[in-house]
């Protein structure tokens, strides 16, 4: 009989749960108090921490109406003051970056998608860039246009769905509502488009799956006029709201050497002061062609996180207003019979094409070898590809940089010394998505 | 004193005492069942929503049915809860919502049964002692529940309850001691009959407390209500974003029914509160045909406008938090409140010692500006000594 092994007990992986602070390690400590830069003295006359009598180690999530989904969070509480915690991920892990190995480079937009589901052209986006410099093939000017219509209006919606849930973390629900009523036309302009409200897959490797529909630009001219205006409603609701003002200014304060330290990208960076938008920054798509303004906060706290939001989606409207006027005619996908598969007449009529349709959608589009990273700007922050291909139709490796992931580690810092209503504030201000931590 | 009362008892007054007592007990539960509804419907419209729509004619039996759900739910008690005060603290929070509305003047004196009575079920001469009396109790039951849930989130919706009504009841008893310092009776009905009459401008305004205090203390009432019975903006008790539910988070099936009645309860009887006090009660021009019911009518009417508001500021403010909330009841409102009953009573004192007004009232404003700097002084330097505790505290934890 073959001898039993405890697989937890042999990995090396410590137990996730926050521990009372006595079997808790100096250095982890000072990592669920949200140490980044500093380095910890005992300040004179102050002398004792609370001990371990008048603290409380209270669970937030996996089930828990304001942690985005199923992040974990474990707070040491002080009366309400929050001295520690602790985010605990992995309850939404579904391997997709293994699942990406075994699929083709068709298949491959199908599971990226998945990721960040309230942003999902942007995972599709940076999978198909990636595969794309793999291949070193030009694409369209007209499916980069549609890359980036899409992917603008997919920021917008991503945005109103955290004003929505940030409404609702504060307890304005009528902020949800409207949030998500936004949302809902944008969704409704998408299904137009790819046939999906989510996880539409419709930027694919070479291009996009289809032409934009008939009407398609009334539609976006409808929203374009139509957004502006519900943004003033949020402003004279929400931003010049004073209980608004007094929940987020001041709380969750990050300074741009911490943010820069902890990694953390999007809103969250930019409202440190630090103007890092790789649209501007490292410019992919027809970034550099279009004229707008990268949004920047003052003093990093909560606040400045949802105005940074509020005005990117005044930028985007502006950059998709340009794509309107600059979109060519011309195809949508590119025209190589290696990577794209043929239209449905021309399989009746030519053997050749049914040959390469036989072959793309069984064995895939073979991929030259060579590794590559892609970073583009999704609505959290620096979204990358890491690809790796040997030569073969699936991908050797895929790897997402998710920019939730890195963002959650800047979490134990901004909430130390808040209150439980702040933690609740702060995780909302994050918009972590948790599909794409978790990926 | 109900006339009811005035020449001996006999059956056919007990008969009636039972049919009010009945009555009442009817209209506040058809009242939370329709305020519900009526709240669910108002939201919606502010929120481009339908609402509910279902049950019966435009949803209106929608709480019904919700409610028969919930008694037949399983009720669970937590394994860690104090079970005897687990049980017992949803009917501590719904009792004193029933008891409290029995004070409260329907209407006018109408004739039933050959007898003249009032449309009120009890007048005591305390009727306003028993009002803050009743909103203290029910602070238990949500105080118990949160503690003996035996889980944490309720234990710290339970601490909350506990801080927020004790700061909130000061302000709003401060609020109300102005309308009894008016009317000079702590009997509802006294207060009510007080501001009937002729009105102020000529009979243009009435002669309702609103006018006769001033709005000050009106608005204290109703922010420091809207505290006591844990209502948005100030439901740090339920918190569902921060505490998950709050102090009935481990309360299910006919408890938290219990609990979700009282709330609605007190929301309609914390209204009725502000109109006895404030806006005449049932005060009102006569209603055609009507005669001692149209007062009712009026009641009602005012009611609805009040519970509109009610929800209308539940449909716009996010939450406040925890130390904004004290902030608010212990540096603005208790100060102000007292400032003003201050005031009044100056006045009052002043009117029967013949004093020259305009000098009480310049007095008045001269005090009233010193307290409030001496106060922001002290606000400031407690602010001062708190934040350099806080960063003492930071440095040793970063």
């Amino acid at each position: 009989m073959a001898k039993t092994v405890d697989l937890i007990a042999e990995t090396a992986e410590p137990s996730q749960e926050m521990q009372p602070r006595s079997l808790t390690s100096g250095v982890e400590a000072l990592r669920e108090e949200g140490a980044v830069l500093r380095i910890p003295n005992l300040p004179e006359g102050v002398d004792e921490l609370p001990t371990e009598d008048e603290t409380m180690i209270i669970n937030m999530g996996p089930q828990h109406p304001s942690t985005h989904g199923v992040l974990r969070l474990m707070l040491e509480l002080d009366g309400e003051t929050v001295l520690r915690s602790k985010p605990i991920i992995g309850y939404l892990h579904t391997g997709m970056e293994k699942t990406g190995e075994d699929l083709t480079y068709l298949q491959g937009t199908t599971n990226t998608t998945r990721m960040d589901y309230l942003a999902p052209l942007f995972n599709e986006l940076v999978f198909s860039l990636a595969a794309e410099k793999l291949l070193d093939v030009e694409i369209p000017e007209r499916a980069t246009w549609i890359r980036m219509l899409m992917t603008e209006l997919n920021r917008i919606s991503s945005h109103f769905t955290f004003l929505a849930t940030n409404g609702m973390d504060l307890g304005a629900s009528t902020m949800m509502i409207f949030g998500f009523r936004e949302r809902e036309a944008l969704l409704a302009f998408f299904e137009k488009c790819s046939g999906l409200r989510m996880n539409h897959n419709y930027i694919r490797v070479g291009g996009v799956a289809a032409d934009l529909p008939d009407g398609w630009r009334d539609d976006v001219l409808f929203l374009l006029d139509d957004l502006p205006e519900r943004l003033i409603d949020y402003d004279t609701l929400f931003t010049g709201q004073t209980i608004w003002q007094e929940r987020s200014q001041g709380v969750g304060v990050l300074t741009a050497d911490e943010a820069i330290a902890l990694g953390v990208t999007g809103p969250i960076l930019r409202a440190t002061g630090v103007p890092w938008d790789l649209r501007r920054t490292m410019p992919y798509l027809f970034y550099d062609q279009v004229d707008f303004d990268v949004v920047v906060g003052t003093y990093g706290d909560t606040f400045d996180r949802y105005a940074i939001r509020v005005n990117e989606i005044r930028e985007s409207i502006r950059i998709v207003r340009q794509i309107l006027e600059r979109l060519p005619k011309g195809d949508y996908r590119v025209q190589d019979k290696k990577v794209t598969p043929p239209p449905r007449a021309r399989i009746d009529e030519s053997m050749e094409a049914l040959i390469h349709h036989f072959k793309l959608f069984t064995e895939g589009l073979k991929v030259p070898e060579g590794e590559v990273y892609v970073p583009i700007e999704s609505p959290r922050g620096e979204l990358g590809c890491y690809m790796v291909s040997d030569g073969t139709a699936k991908p050797y490796r895929m790897h997402i940089r998710g920019p939730s992931f890195v963002n959650l580690q800047a979490l134990p810092h901004l909430m130390h010394g808040g209150l439980v209503a702040d933690a609740v504030a702060v995780i909302s201000s994050c918009d972590p998505v948790l599909g794409e931590v978790d990926r | 004193m109900d006339p009811l009362f005035g020449h001996g008892i006999d059956l056919t007054i007990v008969l009636i005492v039972i049919g009010k007592t009945l009555a009442t007990f009817v209209v506040l539960l058809l009242g939370v069942l329709l305020l519900i509804w009526y709240e669910r419907k108002l939201i919606s419209d502010m929120q481009n929503r339908i609402g509910p729509n279902r049950a019966g004619p435009y949803g209106i039996l929608q709480t019904l049915a919700d409610g028969i759900k919930l008694f037949f739910k399983e009720d669970l008690l937590p394994e860690q809860a104090d079970r005897r005060v687990f049980r017992l603290a949803p009917y501590l929070s719904a009792v004193p919502a029933f008891a409290a509305f029995a004070v409260i003047p329907l209407g006018g004196s109408v004739s039933i049964a050959g007898h003249r009575t009032f449309l009120q079920l009890a007048d005591p001469p305390v009727g306003v002692l028993f009002l803050l009396a009743m909103s203290s109790i029910a602070v238990y039951g949500t105080m118990l529940a949160g503690w003996s849930s035996g889980s944490k989130y309720p234990l710290l919706g339970g601490v909350r309850a506990s801080a927020q009504a004790i700061s909130y009841e000061g302000a709003m008893s401060l609020a109300i001691a102005a309308a009894v310092l008016i009317a000079g009776t702590l009997s509802t009905h006294g207060i009510v009959a007080d501001q009937a009459g002729k009105g102020y401008l000529r009979g243009l305004l009435p002669k309702w407390n609103l006018f006769t205090v001033g709005v000050v203390p009106v608005v204290i009432y109703v922010i420091a209500a809207t505290a006591e019975i844990n209502r948005p903006p100030f439901d740090l008790v339920e918190a569902d974003s921060e505490l998950v539910g709050g102090f009935h988070t481990e309360y299910s099936s006919v408890r938290f029914a219990l609990f979700y009645l009282a709330e609605f309860m007190n929301t309609i009887t914390v209204s009725a509160v502000a109109i006895t006090l404030f806006f005449g009660g049932p005060n009102g021009p006569e209603i055609l045909g009507l005669g001692g019911w149209s007062g009712f009518l009026w009641f009602l009417i005012k009611e609805i406008l009040f519970l509109s508001v009610y929800v209308w500021i539940r449909a716009t403010l996010p939450r406040f938090r925890y130390d904004q909330l004290m902030d608010l009841g212990w540096k603005r409102l208790i100060p102000v409140a007292l400032y003003w009953l201050l005031l009044i009573a100056a006045l009052r004192v002043g009117q029967d010692q013949g004093w020259n007004a305009a000098l009480v009232i310049g007095i008045g404003i001269g005090a009233g500006a010193l307290a409030w700097g001496l106060l922001g002084l002290a606000a400031r330097t407690g602010a001062e000594q708190a934040a350099e505790d806080a960063l003492g505290l930071g440095e040793v934890r970063a």
